[in-house]
């Protein structure tokens, strides 16, 4: 299998890429090449003109901000999973990295490309909504501009960028209190997952509940979380029994469809065991860390 | 047609690339080195990988021109003047392949896992080989070669990643 007849250009710098982005109706961005050179082999995706990005320098750094970690598009997932910088930031990114495809995969995927693909089954767009993490867009005509993750997932494989537009930033604040945990399910290691649940956590000095917030992935068109619901439950003391009550109203709120890979019903109820579980183990981690 | 540099088992090569032409046919066609075997061409089944800058990659999920400048190591890189690699002599002694297809890319994430991990459990040998499909073997006797390879390998034979 080969790819079609594409257009190849690879700017040098971001403004070059800009540029080559700007003058197609057709182009598409080549990051780690992960998904889009699979849907180019089996001639799914059939762009004019393919912008090579990966030699824009600019793109791979991280950078930390004091607050938040920037990170830039070009961030590989390797480097995700291993970075000291990023762990410390934001653990859960390394977390979720090890259920992300296999090695060899995140030898060349981004983190640009994983949250520009928008793959609802994919582990990052699910931390991307529960850690707020906020994408900075450029284009020629338009200038830069900052998206805010629960504006950025449109739907499947969609986002609110425009075509001219390139994710050149993600920034990631950092996880100041609290503990975060994240499972999924899939059939085989690697694999999309058929539920995603992550969850962050942290309490008060009575084991009462100070913040707490979860995402689900692989459930919708995009990754799912209610922040109303969440709030609703601040204040309530952390137990077993609430952790199951929180994956119970979650797995009620959303709205899976039935497909290829399970159905409607089997989502619902990893979704609910997924977080109940991701629930109790991060407040775990919460009261460890703060020796309770 | 763009010209790209790359360097493959410590030889560099000059090449003019189609920008269509992945990694892997740039390789089996153009330089020859048909040990990179092709399987299903979308980045499940493996067969395929290479060591791109000295981490594993999909060569079919790989354009030969974004490998531009690049340092590549292929199976046919492995061995040295003669002599097997610890992971494929492992592979031979522990009956680790039967018909030989998808071999090339479980002997090249071997030796970048156990580069990585030089005293893994049976456990993380078959999460590090998890990418990688083989239809005849049951993996068994691949998890006792890379394995065995780790032994030997700790005893001191011969280097983890091939050096030109």
């Amino acid at each position: 299998m080969k790819p079609p007849v594409f257009e190849y250009v690879r700017p040098a710098s971001l403004a070059e890429a800009l540029d080559a982005l700007a003058s197609s109706e057709d182009a598409k961005v080549l990051a780690g090449g992960q998904s889009l050179i699979p849907m180019m082999n089996m001639r799914l995706a059939r762009p004019g003109l393919l912008v090579d990005i990966n030699h824009i320098p600019e793109l791979t750094e991280i950078h930390d901000n004091g607050d938040t970690l920037h990170l830039g598009a070009l961030v590989r997932h390797y480097q995700l999973e291993t970075d000291a910088r990023i762990k410390a930031a934001f653990p859960l990114i390394p977390e979720a990295e090890r259920l992300i495809g296999h090695p060899a995969i995140r030898t060349r995927g981004t983190i640009g490309g994983s949250l520009s693909h928008a793959d609802p089954a994919a582990e990052l767009p699910v931390l991307a909504m529960l850690g707020e993490w906020n994408m900075t867009v450029h284009s020629r005509d338009g200038g830069a501009r900052t998206i805010p993750a629960e504006e950025f997932f449109m739907s499947y494989l969609m986002t609110t960028m425009g075509p001219d537009e390139l994710l050149t930033r993600i920034t990631v604040p950092k996880q100041l209190a609290g503990a975060s945990h994240i499972r999924e399910f899939a059939v085989r290691s690697g694999d999309f997952a058929l539920a995603i649940a992550a969850a962050m956590v942290s309490l008060n000095g009575d084991g009462s509940i100070a913040t707490v917030r979860f995402a689900l992935g692989g459930v919708g068109d995009v990754p799912w979380r209610n922040r109303e619901l969440e709030s609703s439950f601040v204040g309530t003391m952390g137990s077993d029994a609430l952790w199951r009550d929180i994956g119970r109203q979650a797995a009620l709120a959303i709205d899976p469809v039935d497909d290829m890979h399970a159905s409607a019903a089997h989502r619902r109820q990893l979704a609910e065991t997924l977080l109940t579980e991701s629930l109790h183990r991060a407040a775990e981690m919460a009261r460890e860390r703060s020796g309770r | 047609m763009p010209n790209i540099t790359l360097t493959v088992n410590g030889t560099q090569h000059r090449l003019e690339v189609d920008p269509r032409w992945l990694l892997a046919d740039v390789l089996r066609e153009q330089l020859n080195l048909t040990g990179t075997h092709l399987g299903c061409e979308q980045g499940v089944c493996g067969a395929c990988t290479i060591l791109l800058n000295g981490r594993p990659a999909r060569s079919c999920l790989t354009l030969a021109v974004t490998a531009d400048g690049s340092d590549i190591i292929t199976v046919e890189g492995l061995a040295h003047n003669g002599q097997l690699h610890p992971v494929q002599e492992a592979f031979w002694q522990e009956h680790a392949l039967q018909c030989g297809f998808c071999t090339p890319g479980f002997l090249i994430t071997s030796v970048h896992f156990l580069s990585e991990n030089p005293n893994p459990t049976r456990e993380e040998i078959r999460e590090a080989l998890s990418g990688n499909l083989c239809r005849c073997t049951g993996y068994q006797h691949i998890v006792n070669a890379v394995e065995r390879a780790s032994e030997t390998m700790r005893k001191g034979a011969t280097h983890a990643v091939p050096q030109d």
